[in-house]
C-alpha cells in the first residue's frame, strides 16, 4: 500500500463482500456516511410485525425502541414499518402499550 | 579519555558537581558524559556519580570501574579508603576534602602511585555558604588539580545552572578552592 | 546546514526538546520512572508557553495511549512517553493504535518489567510489545534519541506509512545521562516537519467511521493491509534517514555497521550497548582481530535484507539480548535473526548472549570475554554452548 489516497467512497466490491486488501480504505475506515442503508436486514426475519392502524395511539414508543431502526415516523406521528430493514425482533410489539403490533409468521 | 568518579552522600550535590563538570567540558567543544549511579535517592547515604571526558566522541555506556580521578566530596567517606579508591588507575589522582590528608590515605595512594590533592572544603563552605555544601568547592579543586577545563568554563556552567545570588556564591566557592587546593 | 548548537542534555531532556521543536499538538502521558523527566519538561514547556500543545494529564497509561489514538485520528501531531509497566498497561491499545493506522510517536525509557520490581534498564518492556504493529527504533546515545524522535514523526505521518513509532532509549543509561547534543534550529525542524496532513481530517461535511466491526469476511484483509504497511515503511524510513542526514550531517540507516568489511566474528545488539561493543571492538581491531559490530537502529520492520548483506563471510555471529523469551530457544533478537538466517541460507555459528537484565551493567570486561568466546568458536568451527548468560552469578 504505497501512497494511501484520500478516498471518500467505499469501493463497490466492499458491499458485495469481495474487496481485496488493496481495495479497502486504510485501517478499516468507512469513509462515507450511512453505508448501513445498503445492508438490508429484512431477510433475517422469522416473525413479521404487523401494525393495526386502528389501535395505534401514535405514542411513538415503537419508533423509539426499534433497534434497527426500521420504524419510520410519518405525518401526524403515524408510523410505518420498513420491511427492508425490520429484522423481526419483536421489540415494537412488546413495547406497544395498546398491542397495536402483532408478530405473525413470515410468509404465513 | 579521562574517567572521573565522585563520592559523596545524598543531599550533598554529588550529581550536580559531575553535571557541572560535564557542562563545562561541553562548552569547550570537547566531549563529555555525565551519569549518576542510579538508585533510590536517600539523604545521607553514600552516592556516586561519574564523568567521562574525551577529545573524541564517547561511545562507551558502561559504568566506570577504573577511574583516572577520584573526587571525595564527603570527608567521612575517607574512613573507608578501600571503597573510595577501588579501581583507581595506577598514577591516577585523588582529590579529597580535608585540611590535611590522613596517613592511611597517603599510604594507600602511595601503593597506587597516585597523587593526592586536598582542600579544606569544609572551611570554604562555612565561609561562603554558612552550610556544609562541598560540591562546588570540590569542583574548583578538581579543575585546578587536573587542568581538565578552564576555570571560566566551570563558572559559566554554574551561572547557567543556578543564576543570581546562588550562582555567585558558588562561583566564589569554586574560585577559593581553585586557589587553595594543594598537592600532598 | 545546521547551526551546530551543542546542548548538554540528558536523554529525557533531549527527547522533550525534540518534541518541543516538532511542534506537537497533543501530549497525553503519565509519569513513570525513568521516563518522568520527559513528561515534566513537556509540561513546563506547555505551561510557560514555549510549546503550544494540549497537555492532557491522564490517570493511567491506558488512558494516555487511548487519548493519543483519538487525537491522532482527528489529524493532530501526537506524542506520549512511558516505561516498563506503563507500556504493559498500554498493551491492548498499542494494537489498536497500529491497526487504526494512527500515527503517534512514543518515547520509551526502557525498564525491566516486574517482578521483582526494578526501575533499571532492560528491553523486556518493548519486547513484550514487539508484535503490536508499531515501528520500533532504538537509540544508542542521547544524540540518537533526539534525532530519532524527530525522524519518527516524519515516518509515522507519511501517507505511505501511517503507523505509530516507538523510539527506545535505555532507561537511566541514556534517559539520565548527560551528553552533548547537536540540536537543529527551530525553523530547520519546522521545515523538516511541516504541519501534519491527515488523510481524513475532522470534517463535518465528510463524516467517516473509525474502528468498525470487521467479522471473518473482512478482518483478514485489513490485517493483511496492515502487514503490508509495515513493509512499505522500510523505504520511507531509509528516505527519511537520508533526508535527515542532509539537514544535520548525521545520516541514519536501519543498521550501523563497524568493521564488517572483513569481520570473522560479528556481534549484533540494540540500544546503548552498541557503543560499548564498538569501543571494545576498536581495541580488538588495533590488535588486528577481525571483529565487527552491528547496531540495529530499526527493529520493526526488521531490516532483514540489510542484515544479510553484512553477514556474508562472517564465521561467528553473536546476538545480544537484553530480554528473555521464556521457554524459547533464545532471546527475542536471537529468534528474529535465526529466522532471517535460515531463509538466507547463511549458516554462521550463532551464539546468543542474554545480558543486562534489570540494569545489570555490561562491562567492557564482559564484552572482551564475549569476543574471546566468539573467536574461540571461530577457531574450533563450532560452539560449545549456544546460549551464554553474561553478568549473572551462576
Ligand atoms: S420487529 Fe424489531 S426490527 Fe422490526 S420493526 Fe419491530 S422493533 Fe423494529
Ligand atoms: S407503540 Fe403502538 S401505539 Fe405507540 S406508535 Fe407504536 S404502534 Fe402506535
Amino acid at each position: 500500500m504505497s501512497g494511501v489516497k484520500e478516498v471518500y467512497k467505499m469501493p463497490e466490491s466492499a458491499f458485495q463482500g469481495r474487496a481485496t486488501w488493496k481495495e479497502l480504505p486504510i485501517g478499516g475506515v468507512i469513509p462515507e456516511p450511512a453505508t448501513s442503508l445498503r445492508y438490508k436486514t429484512g431477510n433475517w426475519r422469522a416473525l413479521r410485525p404487523v401494525l393495526n392502524e386502528k389501535k395505534c395511539i401514535r405514542c411513538l414508543m415503537c419508533w423509539v425502541y426499534c433497534p434497527e431502526p426500521a420504524i419510520e415516523r410519518l405525518e401526524g406521528d403515524r408510523i410505518r414499518i420498513n420491511y427492508d430493514y425490520c429484522k423481526g425482533c419483536g421489540i415494537c410489539s412488546s413495547i406497544c402499550p395498546v398491542k397495536a403490533i402483532t408478530m405473525v409468521e413470515e410468509g404465513a | 579519555m579521562i574517567e572521573i568518579r565522585w563520592h559523596g552522600r545524598g543531599g550533598q550535590g554529588v550529581v550536580t558537581a559531575s553535571y557541572l563538570l560535564a557542562r563545562a567540558v561541553l562548552s569547550e567543544g570537547k566531549y563529555a558524559q555525565h551519569f549518576p549511579e542510579f538508585g533510590p535517592e536517600r539523604r545521607g547515604a553514600p552516592v556516586v556519580s561519574y564523568t567521562r571526558i574525551d577529545e573524541e566522541p564517547i561511545e562507551i555506556h558502561s559504568g566506570i570501574y577504573e577511574p583516572d580521578i577520584v573526587v571525595v566530596i564527603d570527608p567521612t567517606l575517607l574512613f573507608n579508603v578501600e571503597t573510595v579508591l577501588r579501581g583507581l588507575k595506577k598514577g591516577g589522582s585523588i582529590v579529597v576534602n580535608s585540611p590535611s590528608p590522613k596517613q592511611e590515605l597517603m599510604d594507600e595512594a602511595g601503593r597506587r602511585e597516585a597523587k593526592v590533592y586536598y582542600v579544606d572544603a569544609y572551611r570554604i563552605a562555612m565561609d561562603v555558604f554558612k552550610r556544609a555544601l562541598y560540591n562546588t568547592p570540590m569542583l574548583g579543586a578538581l579543575i585546578k588539580a587536573s587542568g581538565l577545563v578552564k576555570l571560566d568554563s566551570a563558572l559559566k556552567a554554574v551561572r547557567e545552572r543556578f543564576g543570581g545570588e546562588v550562582a555567585e556564591r558558588n562561583v566564589e566557592a569554586i574560585k577559593r578552592a581553585f586557589e587553595e587546593v594543594k598537592l600532598a | 546546514m545546521s547551526g551546530n548548537k551543542v546542548l548538554g542534555l540528558s536523554g529525557n531532556e533531549a527527547v522533550a526538546y525534540a518534541i518541543k521543536q516538532a511542534n506537537v499538538d497533543v501530549i497525553a502521558a503519565y509519569p513513570i520512572t525513568p521516563q518522568t523527566i520527559i513528561v515534566e519538561r513537556l509540561s513546563e514547556y506547555v505551561n510557560n508557553g514555549e510549546l503550544n500543545a494540549a497537555f492532557i494529564p491522564v490517570e493511567s497509561e491506558h488512558s494516555a495511549i487511548s487519548t493519543c489514538v483519538g487525537a491522532s485520528l482527528t489529524g493532530a501531531r501526537v506524542f506520549t512517553a512511558t516505561s516498563s509497566q506503563g507500556l504493559a498497561l498500554m498493551h491492548e491499545i498499542l494494537h489498536i493504535a497500529a491497526s487504526l493506522r494512527a500515527p503517534i510517536v512514543m518515547a520509551i525509557a526502557n525498564r525491566a518489567l516486574s517482578a521483582p520490581i526494578n526501575i533499571h534498564c532492560d528491553h523486556s518492556d518493548i519486547m513484550n510489545a514487539r508484535d503490536t504493529g508499531w515501528i520500533i527504533m532504538f537509540a544508542e546515545n542521547v544524540q540518537e534519541a533526539y534525532d530519532l524522535v524527530l525522524q519518527a514523526f516524519k515516518i509515522a505521518e507519511s501517507h505511505e506509512v501511517l503507523l505509530p513509532v516507538a523510539v527506545n532509549l535505555d532507561g537511566f543509561i541514556l534517559s539520565h545521562s548527560l551528553e552533548g547534543v547537536n540540536v537543529l534550529d527551530d525553523d530547520e525542524v519546522s521545515k523538516f516537519l511541516p504541519k501534519r496532513q491527515p488523510i481524513y481530517p475532522v470534517d463535518f461535511e465528510k463524516p467517516v467511521t473509525y474502528g468498525p466491526l470487521a467479522l471473518p469476511d473482512y478482518f483478514f484483509e485489513i490485517k493483511r493491509q496492515q502487514a503490508e504497511a509495515m513493509e512499505g515503511a522500510k523505504p520511507v524510513i531509509e528516505r527519511v534517514g537520508i533526508e535527515y542526514g542532509k539537514l544535520s550531517n548525521r545520516e541514519y540507516k536501519p543498521i550501523k555497521a563497524f568493521g564488517m568489511e572483513d569481520a570473522e566474528v560479528a556481534v549484533v545488539a540494540l540500544g546503548s550497548s552498541v557503543g560499548t561493543l564498538r569501543a571494545v571492538a576498536r581495541r580488538f581491531r588495533k590488535k588486528g582481530r577481525k571483529i565487527g559490530v552491528l547496531g540495529l537502529t530499526l527493529f520493526r520492520p526488521f531490516p532483514r535484507e540489510e542484515l544479510i548483506k553484512y553477514l556474508e563471510g562472517v564465521k561467528v555471529l553473536i546476538i545480544l539480548d537484553r530480554a528473555i523469551s521464556y521457554g524459547s530457544s533464545g532471546g527475542p533478537l536471537y529468534l528474529e535473526i535465526a529466522g532471517v538466517l535460515y531463509r538466507s541460507g547463511l549458516r554462521p555459528i550463532v551464539l546468543n548472549v542474554i545480558y543486562g537484565l534489570g540494569g545489570r551493567d555490561l562491562r567492557p570486561s564482559d564484552v572482551e570475554a564475549i569476543y574471546e568466546e566468539g573467536f574461540k568458536c571461530a577457531e574450533r568451527g563450532r560452539a560449545e554452548r549456544e546460549l551464554l548468560w553474561v553478568g549473572v552469578r551462576e
